[in-house]
């Protein structure tokens, strides 16, 4: 896209917030995020990042989304990875590894089932969610 | 086959010494008596960062967060929670309100983190403008373009009662009111994201996961102030940072949201990065300055003022990283809306990086007036290791100690300031017993002495002093007289010093002396360290009736200091020892102690 205007910028934001809702709603996609701040590619992110394309590539799975985003704020358990899936409780993931990883998509993306030990919560309230 | 409900049971350190393995235990084994395990997951997790009231439990979809738990709660859990759908009231954290519902006006919910600054951070891809425009990005921009007059966009600020994050908190309004006021064909805005004390990365990683939030705010402080170049002045060590703000300049000005008539509003605002070679005393707002114009350095006499005379002569408005990263959020929400966070004098949250011996290391965002007890011990979950907590140290090499008494007290400007710490930009290095705090206090003093530009010389040479003398107290050779002497140096460098670096830098010595007292004594008087860890003050001794002669320490031991026969007690020659604690680390028998 070009330069835009204000109405441009208007339009992309709204067609942006109905496309997440959308994935929130018709969850079609499931939506990977890996943080990648200094503090989660030092502890290893950018492995599990690659991993998680490979590995999503092998096994022929298509609609899952991965993206990478900043510090989550869980440094002492990075690398970090929240999975956002439909029918799915919004998960964070610490300690990933490789191995994690063949189980998050395993159990979590394929069958729905956490993955056990390596569940954290959330550190903050999202103060821009619309409550 | 998705099951209806998970049950998420903590599975940290501190959860698990009260029974949380057990309650996990009960849970699976009520599940499948009660007939519901092919419904219902429970998983262990990691530590909840409440552990002061743990063992938790949270049940998810409901997002019911059940406190103090005991093993045989299970069977009711399983019972009203999963089987009726009725929240076991008796053991929910907030027994009034479901969790869920928290907001702004009842802050006090169980998780105690609120993100302001770090609104975006760890949510949207950092390197994809549509994912900051998703949410609500440059609707701020928007509002300050078309809506708000430069006065309006002051008067939000104002209204907000932000303050500088930087450590100084300087009220934000009235630094960009000066610099709108002054007279000027150009002016500036300059971001400080020169992060430096030991122990921080908020600014870093600020910038990494939202480094839009900086940039838009710096377009509403140009507007509002008159300006029409930027600068950001990041140090060189935070490649990523930098990396993903060029990418985030680029696509901004791809469309159109930066460089000239922005959004067809005929307003035009450019922006350039400057990396800084990684000085300490470059966060200072002057040395930065000058860093940017290409002198070395060295901050300049104030006043004038940067808002009167800054870059090349011309009015500028410096602010730092997080200072910035709140504007966006006050345009959007209105100043009045972060006025109700914190406490009287300190508005909104701060952001803290929280580390060294404790459990959760991490990038913590709090309302201001949170106590460092709750930062540390229930969003922290306590010392690692199950150590005994001594003190922590906010503010970097500019701040001090505090120790347990003084946990209660909420943080903010004043709050701090007046125990002789400060909040600082939001460094916070957690102490354990095995830490001694003389030995802390050098290590920030040699940084401090590191990183004085020379200028001016109470700075200079009291820096060199205050060590020399801190340094013969870690060798065991310090007197009641220096203590004194300490005391008058830091108090002609505190009032003499041209910048903040020079004034702080006696406060990590002086806390100490003042919070733990006897731990100095103990290294002049006594000629012993508590902790440890001043090498001159200790001695390494074995054991000859827990030592079995496995020669063990003798091979590991670099300068041949140990002697003895196999099988029979060694001895350790204490005039060659140099203390490395290599045998200490290599015995398996105990035989080793530290004196």
């Amino acid at each position: 896209m070009g330069k835009m205007t204000l109405e441009d910028l208007r339009k992309l934001r709204k067609s942006k917030q109905d496309a997440i809702k959308k994935r929130d709603i018709e969850g079609k996609n499931c939506h990977v995020i890996v943080g990648m701040g200094t503090c989660g590619i030092a502890a290893g992110a950018k492995v599990v990042l690659d991993e998680f394309i490979n590995e999503l590539d092998a096994q022929g799975i298509e609609d899952v989304m991965v993206t990478q985003t900043g510090c989550m704020g869980l440094c002492y358990v990075e690398p970090t990875v929240e999975v956002v899936m439909p029918g799915m409780p919004d998960v964070i993931y610490g300690k990933v590894d490789k191995k994690v990883v063949k189980q998050i998509i395993t159990d979590h993306i394929m069958h729905k089932k956490l993955v056990s030990e390596h569940v954290f919560d959330r550190p903050a309230a999202d103060i821009l969610k619309k409550d | 086959m998705a099951f209806r409900n998970y049950i998420l049971v903590c599975g940290g350190s501190g959860c698990e010494s009260s029974h949380s393995d057990e309650i996990y235990n009960n849970l699976i084994k009520e599940c499948e008596a009660q007939g519901v395990a092919e419904e219902v997951q429970v998983i262990k997790t990691g530590c909840f960062g409440f552990c002061e009231q743990g063992p938790i439990v949270k049940i998810l979809p409901e997002d019911a967060f059940y406190v103090k738990v005991k093993p045989s709660d299970a069977k009711e859990l399983i019972a009203e929670h999963i089987i009726k759908g009725r929240e076991v009231t008796r053991l929910l954290y907030d027994k009034k309100k479901s969790t869920k519902n928290a907001k702004v006006e009842d802050i006090k919910f169980y998780q105690k983190q609120f993100r302001v600054v770090l609104r975006n951070c760890g949510k949207i891809d950092p390197e994809n403008i549509d994912e900051y425009i998703a949410r609500d990005g440059y609707l701020a921009l928007e509002k300050a373009l078309f809506q708000l007059t430069p006065e309006d966009i002051i008067g939000e600020l104002k209204k907000s009662g932000l303050r500088g994050r930087g450590g100084a908190g300087f009220p934000t309004w009235m630094k960009w009111n000066f610099t709108k006021a002054s007279q000027g064909d150009v002016k500036y805005v300059v971001c400080n994201a020169d992060e430096g004390d030991p122990g921080a990365y908020m600014d870093r990683s600020t910038l990494e996961g939202d480094p839009h939030s900086v940039i838009e705010a710096m377009m509403i402080c140009g507007k509002a102030i008159g300006a029409h170049q930027g600068f950001i002045y990041i140090r060189a060590e935070y490649p990523l940072a930098i990396h993903r703000l060029e990418v985030a300049m680029a696509q901004a000005r791809e469309y159109g949201l930066l460089g000239e008539d922005i959004l067809g509003s005929g307003f035009a605002f450019n922006l350039e990065i400057r990396l800084g070679a990684g000085a300490f005393v470059c966060g200072e707002e002057t040395a930065l300055l000058q860093s940017i114009e290409g002198h070395r350095g060295m901050p300049q006499p104030r006043p004038p003022f940067p808002a009167v005379k800054g870059l090349w002569g011309k009015p500028t408005c410096i602010d730092n990283v997080e200072t910035l990263a709140n504007v966006a959020v006050i345009i959007n929400k209105g100043g009045e809306w972060l006025s109700k966070l914190g406490t009287e004098d300190s508005h909104g949250t701060k952001v803290f990086a929280l580390t060294g011996k404790i459990a959760n290391s991490g990038l913590v965002e709090v309302p201001m007036g949170t106590t460092l007890r709750e930062i540390i011990f229930d969003i922290g979950g306590g010392i690692a290791n199950g150590k005994k907590f001594k003190a922590v140290q906010t503010g970097g090499p500019s701040g001090g100690i505090l120790t347990e008494e003084y946990l209660d007290t909420p943080i903010d400007f004043g709050g701090l300031t007046s125990l002789g710490s400060m909040m600082g930009s939001g460094s916070m290095i957690v102490m354990d017993e095995d830490d001694c705090i003389v030995d802390v206090a050098k290590f920030y003093l040699k940084f401090s002495v590191d990183e004085s530009c020379g200028k001016c010389a109470p700075c200079r040479i009291g820096g060199r002093s205050l060590l020399h003398l801190v340094e013969k107290i870690t060798d065991g050779k310090g007197t009641e007289k220096d203590l004194d002497q300490i005391q008058e140096i830091a108090h002609a460098m505190q009032i003499g010093s041209l910048c903040a670096l020079g004034q702080t830098t006696p406060n990590p010595v002086l806390s100490g002396m003042r919070y733990l007292a006897d731990e100095y004594r103990a290294h002049i008087v006594d000629k012993k360290c508590p902790a440890g860890k001043c090498k001159k003050l200790i001695t390494y001794e074995i054991d000859p009736e827990k030592c079995i002669g496995c020669t063990a320490c003798a091979r590991k031991c670099p300068v041949g200091a140990i002697t003895g026969e196999v099988k029979k007690p060694h001895k350790i020659n204490t005039d060659i020892c140099i203390k490395c604690g290599a045998c200490y680390a290599a015995c398996k028998f105990g035989a080793i102690s530290v004196h």
